[in-house]
């Protein structure tokens, strides 16, 4: 080992000088194929192509459980479905498409894109990022094998003590979820610190604060919010599971504990957590819409600065969850007004959009339509939002069909179609192929129209007064037609799901070839091949504006992004890291290759979660052992990363 | 903003260090952030606590004032022992090769010390969790920071065997800085801790 290990000249070249490179790059970087490959992989684009997968499996299966009630509800005083299972079905439909699909669905679009719009080699953590990949799953399935013994999460995804504790819910179903969510946090904190260090330390040279992508910002952001707010949930289940297992009282008012201590900690964890699940798709959207539009968008530094301003006031209004449980009006009043506010800096985003189409000149792909249909679903249930922020308009509409509507145009309207709109347009990225352009637009439309159908009327229903939650509903309340409509409606939604399935599929088979940049975009993840090569960047770019590929156009800014040279950095898998506000090179970071330890760590890890289920002591103090076992191995010092002082001589 | 264009010969291309140095690595930016997180489950911990205390109508702290005999001094003990390994940390960066294993030694004895008297403390309580919510915020509570220090104790050990090894030198140690800054926190935590159990009943 010679001194030159703890230092290094970074060497500046173009692919002409080193046509070898990408070869070289390749042997360096690329995940050996087959079963130990996929386990061990910490490439971030095989886990965001699995984060997308596994959340997209769970958006099927909550959007089953949901057709299975509206078929229940499509009629009054049907009997498809017992009241117990329907309690159960709405809780697994909450908790799925809230925790399982919502948020790690997006994770998969960040996870993908980060190190390729930031011209990064890799994510700052990389057996962190498999590891909370391996997390995400194992904790979902641990919450669906409730099914296999029959004890579902039956008391809703709020699961509001004391209905929860066990006097009321003596089976094992609260606790499958209880620890199913405490499982689940170790994975979004991982995802969380992974996205907020990649942010600050993997830009490409050059990309100073004012350069990164909305869609950075967008999650970067929530990263930060997840960080503060999901111990307050992970603390909330893990005093529900000592109130139901060891006799504790924190949340029985009748031994002296506080029922509405629950409610404090879980709305102080979910109602950021909604913003969490919109903002990086608004991300998504504020990037790709204006390439649709032909143009930059409009509004750039208002729409970072409305991003993080929303979720720093998110965290000021859980309260307005809460108004009708008897809290002192100057309470529900400052959190009322909280949450009017709260419209300002959320709607800056909707005004840049229309700008930005309305002074574009929008090309009408599906990705466009779903980007459109996405703007006018959250203006309404943005609308419907402000009303029940209305302290006396909430006390009349709070738990009626009317928060379900409004609560559906916020997560199907503001995430599921920003989903849909960003997956056609970074289809072509991921695989290679473009997805069929009509097939898309006619899925479109029987989407947009199916989901309005199920989900307008829903707003009549509830001020016509039929309460949540509730299994059936006599004929003469005059709720059947409304009913109906939805149930007709939701069935037009999954079908027009398929068809999105139908045509990733058809895309995946015999797609025509999308070439490097098939919309003519701006920005990096757009100048690499697609797919794009293990090591994403042969040479790491530097940058000198926001839109490296449309500088000849815009003539925006006084210098040239350089991305036909740069940074070499092939001794061994490296990357570069950069200072964190004006992005100048800072250290070379050397990158752990493929490890089997995240998979084989989570996987013990299930076996304690199994053993707090069962309450085994010495299952659980074994499998503890276990656990942290595989953290020293995994964290073990490696001279091959630098990470262990040179031998002493003399 | 700099004035950073990206015209190759803007670019100041010098030696840059490479791999995990000190405060230039991932792990401590990691470890930061893993702290933000631990800060907020800690905030939220005794935001329940007083909450509770707050809106309980009657009385809710045990009639006997908590007896700080064994408390106050293991928050001294836990004190040095962050002195410890900040005394070690500080003698990698003057080369010296004894002191690093000798101050991480003694943070993780005194670390096993404070676990001792916080177990005779608990066996010492006259109440247990299933008492009454008092008790069960006070086990609660005192337990997460007890799993917290048996972390630090562990990571300790680590540090401990690593720098027997030779892992660190003067230019290269960045999992002591990591792991003394998650144990300076589990020790700021524990003040937090003290003040809200021993501390405020006094204040009444």
């Amino acid at each position: 080992m010679s001194a030159a290990d703890y230092e290094q000249m970074p060497e500046i070249r173009s692919l002409a000088d080193d046509p070898g490179l990408p070869d070289r790059l390749k042997e360096i970087w690329e995940t050996r194929p087959g079963l130990y490959g996929f386990i061990a992989s910490v490439d971030h684009k095989e886990i965001g192509i699995k984060y997308l997968v596994t959340a997209f499996a769970f958006l099927v299966l909550g959007g089953l459980e949901a057709l299975l009630m509206r078929i229940q509800l499509a009629q009054p005083g049907e009997h498809v479905l017992t009241p117990e299972q329907y309690d159960e079905l709405f809780s697994m439909h909450g908790i799925t498409m809230i925790f399982l699909y919502a948020l790690p669905i997006l994770s998969g679009f960040s996870n993908y894109l980060f190190p390729l719009v930031l011209g990064s080699r890799d994510m700052a953590f990389p057996r962190l990022n498999a590891f909370s990949y391996w997390v995400y799953l194992a904790a979902g399935l641990f919450m669906y094998a409730s099914f296999l013994v029959g004890a579902v999460p039956n008391d809703g995804w709020f699961n509001y003590a004391p209905f929860s504790l066990k006097a009321y819910d003596p089976g094992p179903n609260m606790d499958f979820y209880a620890l199913g969510m405490i499982f689940l946090g170790i994975s979004t904190t991982g995802g969380a610190v992974n996205f907020v260090i990649t942010v600050l330390r993997l830009r490409a040279p050059g990309m100073s604060i004012n350069r990164i992508p909305i869609l950075v910002w967008g999650t970067t952001t929530i990263s930060v919010g997840i960080l503060l707010s999901v111990p307050a949930v992970s603390l909330a289940f893990f005093l529900l599971w000592m109130d139901r297992q060891f006799g504790t009282h924190f949340y029985d008012a009748r031994t002296g504990g506080q029922p509405l201590l629950w409610q404090h900690l879980f709305w102080l964890f979910a109602h950021p957590w909604v913003y969490i699940i919109v903002l990086p798709a608004m991300g998504l959207v504020s990037d790709a819409l204006p390439i649709t539009c032909r143009r930059p968008l409009v509004g750039y530094t208002l729409v970072v600065l409305g991003t993080v301003l929303t979720m720093a006031l998110g965290f000021g209004v859980w309260v307005h969850h809460m108004f009708a449980t008897g809290l002192p009006l100057v309470a529900s009043s400052f959190f009322s007004g909280a949450s009017f506010i709260i419209t300002i800096p959320s709607a800056i985003a909707v005004f840049a959009w229309i700008a930005t189409i309305w002074t574009g000149r929008p090309v009408f792909t599906t990705a466009f339509h779903y980007f459109a249909g996405f703007i006018v679903m959250f203006v309404i249930g943005g609308v419907s939002g402000v009303m029940t922020a209305s302290v006396p308009a909430d006390l009349q509409l709070t738990d009626t069909y009317f928060i379900v509507a409004h609560l559906h145009y916020v997560l199907i309207g503001i995430n599921l179609f920003g989903v849909l709109g960003a997956l056609y347009f970074w289809f072509p990225k991921m695989s290679g192929r473009m997805m069929d352009e009509t097939l898309g637009r006619i899925g479109f439309w029987v989407t947009f129209i199916g989901f309005n159908i199920a989900f307008f009327p829903m707003h009549l229903t509830g001020l016509m007064g039929m309460p949540r939650r509730v299994y059936t509903y006599p004929a003469d309340a005059g709720w059947s037609e409304v009913n109906l409509i939805s149930t007709l409606g939701s069935f037009l939604l999954a079908i027009g799901i398929l068809l999105v399935l139908v045509n990733i599929v058809r895309g995946l088979r015999n797609g025509e070839i999308a070439g490097p940049n098939p919309w003519d975009a701006p920005t990096l993840e757009w100048s690499i091949p697609s797919p794009p090569p293990p090591y994403n960047f042969a040479l790491i770019p530097a940058i000198a504006s926001r839109h490296p590929l449309w500088e000849s156009r815009l003539q925006e800014g006084s210098g040239r992004s350089m991305l036909d040279r740069g940074f070499v950095l092939d001794h061994g898998k490296e990357t570069l890291a950069t200072s964190i506000i004006d992005a100048e090179p800072d250290i070379i970071l050397k990158m752990p290759d493929d490890s089997p330890w995240p998979f084989i760590t989570t996987l013990v890890m299930c076996a304690l979660f199994t053993s707090l289920l069962v309450r085994s002591p010495v299952a659980t103090a074994l499998a503890g052992i276990l656990t942290l076992l595989c953290i020293l191995a995994w964290l073990w010092p490696k001279r091959r990363l630098l990470q262990i002082a040179r031998p002493r001589h003399g | 903003m700099a004035d950073l264009t990206a015209e190759e010969e803007d670019i100041v291309v010098r030696p840059m260090p490479v791999g995990s140095p000190g405060r230039k690595s991932s792990g401590w930016y990691g470890i930061l952030a893993l702290i933000v997180t631990e800060a907020s489950l800690f905030v939220y911990l005794l935001f329940s606590y007083y909450y509770t205390w707050l809106w309980t109508d009657g009385h809710f702290l045990p009639s006997r004032r908590p007896d700080i005999s064994l408390s106050a001094p293991d928050t001294v003990i836990l004190i040095l022992s962050s002195v410890a390994v900040w005394w070690g940390e500080r003698g990698i960066r003057k080369r010296s090769r004894w002191r690093p294993p000798v101050g991480i030694g003694i943070a993780a004895v005194l670390g096993i010390v404070f676990l001792v008297i916080q177990a005779f403390e608990w066996r010492g309580k006259p109440f247990r969790p299933a008492t009454d919510t008092y008790a069960s915020f006070y086990f609660t509570i005192t337990g997460f920071h007890m799993a917290h220090v048996v972390l630090g104790v562990l990571i300790l050990i680590a540090l401990f065997v690593w720098s027997l090894l030779g892992y660190f030198d003067e230019k290269r140690y960045a999992p002591v800085t990591i792991g003394s800054i998650y144990w300076h926190f589990v020790d700021v935590v524990w003040l937090f801790i003290f003040f809200t159990f021993y501390v405020t009943p006094y204040l009444g």
